[in-house]
């Protein structure tokens, strides 16, 4: 059984996704909880190395917003922590660019990846095509 | 470690491979024994659910997010029955004439590639979509293209009884996409070809292979192996790789072959690709209908190909660059929004290369060359013209800061969508067509194997894939990889005697 990635950077986690994706912030806990299961999931398929790079990934982007706003993640005002992720998603380092990237499409995994999301916006697509549809 | 005895054992099943099974399964009845040996499981058809995650997890490598060295290009592969017959569009284009030529393979000819295909394509079922079943995804992309002043051409496509889910990518729930595992992989079985799923060939031996059979874990999908789960070495007269562009360099290299082919694992190439999206006023058929039934090829002027495309919501989520409000307004507006895939003709260069990690699974090493993203570049801009002239109300261009165009900016695309705005990191690159690693040339000091796919100095060593294209195809390739491959199954066939000798049965 794999060693959950989330599980210790949770609150960090959740607040990055609800930057990511703004309507997450309507999630309730069994929404989060879907999420949150799509992501852990995917990496429990990976390496375990992959899995402590994602936790200290996130506990990197925690400090970082201490250390530039003296706030941690999930203190900080949402808008605040959109400039910060954006100023991240554009540094000149690429290692923290594809964090950015890669943090972002975690959120997304788990947001979209939802049933409940799809339908949300309006995805349709099923296996009986045009019959379906007329 | 059980062992078995065959003649020919084709290493995956993919277009390759599955061409390489049809193609010798009439030697089965002189008492060859031909065995085919895929890495992924055999799935049934009401397993095809179109669920994007789940699906993803089943069909592709890393659900689909293996990720280059550098982790800034999304490599998409299959790995199934089937191989990534089983998750492509059944896009069927014979490979241009200019491309082979300046391949530069002895032995290899444009038209005798054209011939194959040819008989591939009638064998697959290819033909043009009616009118009547191309969604406004597409006819949108054709009225756009043709205003915009591109020649737009129609897919020919690999289907029979296409219902449109739309689904293809995530493997046809209804059948209805003829891959290998449809058409090629049944004929060759009821031949006598023996085909073994959840078998992972780790090591290529001298005239054996070294297999693990993989038990099923609870709760994933496909069936059971045909063989016992545990430790095999398979011996073999004749062994063919069409484990594609990341299986078969990664196989050679991981067996030690690397010294002796200097070439090994060289000249990867992969399209580089971004999917583009606009957003229209008004709904639009886009999840339903076959995907991607028109392109634009601009590939000898231009460097790139442009192709109708639709994704399912993560992955469009993740293709788009950025985050927050003006991305979740954006995927809100799915039913209206217009796909296309923009493809960068890549070429081999020093450096691009696929390597083995310490865990023994391929590295990608891989940077977009300046030219590629000049040619990305292009490509969005096009795009965006044919957007705006479809009528789209703004553009996704991730080459754009910000990325969003808005109509009254129509004509300024040349000046927003620019170079300097590609940031590798930020901006999604994907690729699903990996090619080369183990490219055809004239000796092993530049090459890996020559025309027909025979390894040079081993005999007894064949390839079939992907990894043969010696640079990029710069069109969709399954049906060129099966071309190949047919060339590579007439090649054992004329060499039967000399490589077979007595059936292993007989012995």
């Amino acid at each position: 059984m794999a060693v959950p990635a989330l599980l210790p950077v949770r609150a960090q986690f959740r607040a990055l996704a609800r930057t990511f994706v703004p309507e997450a912030t309507g999630l309730d806990e069994r929404g989060w909880a879907e999420a949150e299961a799509i992501v852990e999931r995917f990496l429990a398929t990976r390496p375990a190395s992959v899995r402590r790079q994602v936790t200290l990934l996130i506990r990197l982007l925690d400090l970082l917003a201490l250390a530039r706003h003296g706030r941690r993640l999930p203190s900080l005002d949402a808008a605040r922590r959109l400039r910060f992720l954006e100023s991240l998603q554009n540094a000149p380092i690429l290692l923290l660019r594809r964090g950015i990237w890669g943090v972002r499409t975690l959120a997304f995994m788990g947001y979209y990846g939802r049933p409940e999301a799809a339908a949300l916006i309006g995805y349709r697509a099923e296996a009986g095509g045009w019959e379906a549809r007329r | 470690m059980i062992e078995r005895a065959y003649d020919i054992v084709i290493v995956g099943s993919g277009a390759g491979g599955g061409t390489v099974a049809q193609e010798l399964a009439p030697l089965v009845r002189d008492g060859i024994k031909i065995l085919v040996l895929e890495q992924g499981p055999r799935f049934a058809d009401d397993e095809f659910t179109g669920r994007e995650q789940e699906m993803a997890d089943a069909l592709y490598e890393d659900g689909g997010g293996f990720l280059t060295a550098d982790g800034t290009i999304t490599l998409a592969f299959g790995r199934a029955y089937g191989g990534s017959t089983v998750v492509y569009t059944g896009t069927t284009l014979v490979a241009p004439e200019r491309v082979i030529r300046a391949w530069n393979v002895p032995g290899l000819a444009h038209a005798d590639i054209a011939r194959r295909s040819a008989r591939y394509a009638e064998q697959n079922n290819v033909h043009l979509l009616a009118p009547e079943l191309i969604n406004d995804n597409n006819r949108l992309f054709v009225e756009g293209g043709q205003q915009a002043g591109f020649v737009v051409e129609q897919f020919p496509l690999n289907l029979k009884g296409c219902r449109g889910s739309s689904l293809c990518n995530l493997g046809c729930p209804n059948a209805a996409k003829m891959g290998t595992h449809r058409v090629q992989l049944p004929r060759a079985q009821s031949q006598g070809v023996e085909i073994v799923t959840r078998a992972e060939v780790l090591r290529v031996l001298d005239r054996a292979l070294s297999v693990v059979v993989r038990r099923r874990q609870a709760q994933e999908k496909g069936a059971e192996s045909e063989w016992e789960p545990g430790e095999y070495r398979v011996r073999a007269r004749v062994v063919v790789l069409s484990a594609g562009a990341m299986g078969s360099p990664t196989l050679l290299l991981r067996s030690g072959f690397g010294p002796r082919l200097p070439a090994l694992g060289e000249a990867f190439t992969c399209h580089p690709a971004h999917i583009l999206v606009a957003e229209h006023e008004r709904p639009i058929t886009n999840d339903v209908g076959h995907p991607k039934s028109y392109y634009i090829d601009r590939a000898a002027e231009e460097g790139y190909v442009l192709e109708t495309c639709m994704y399912f919501p993560f992955t469009t989520a993740k293709n788009l660059t950025g985050f927050g409000p003006a991305h979740s307004a954006l995927m809100r507006a799915f039913p209206r929004l217009q796909m296309i895939l923009v493809i960068a003709c890549d070429k081999a260069v020093t450096g691009n290369r696929i390597a083995v990690g310490r865990n023994g699974k391929p590295v990608v090493f891989y940077k977009l060359t300046h030219q590629t993203i000049e040619a990305l570049v292009r490509a969005t801009r096009a795009s965006a013209k044919i957007f705006f002239a479809a009528g789209a109300l703004r553009v996704h261009a991730p080459s754009a800061d910000p990325p969003l165009i808005e109509r009254r900016d129509a004509g300024r695309v040349d000046q927003l969508i620019d170079a300097r705005h590609f940031l590798p990191g930020k901006i999604s690159v994907s690729a699903a067509h990996l090619m080369g690693g183990c490219g055809m040339g004239r000796d092993a000091a530049g090459s890996v194997t020559d025309a027909r796919g025979r390894v040079h100095g081993i005999p007894w060593l064949k390839v079939a894939d992907a990894s043969l294209f010696p640079d990029s195809l710069e069109i969709n390739p399954y049906l060129t990889i099966m071309a190949m491959a047919d060339r590579v199954a007439e090649g054992i066939r004329g060499d039967a005697r000399e490589l077979l000798g007595a059936p292993a049965g007989a012995a």
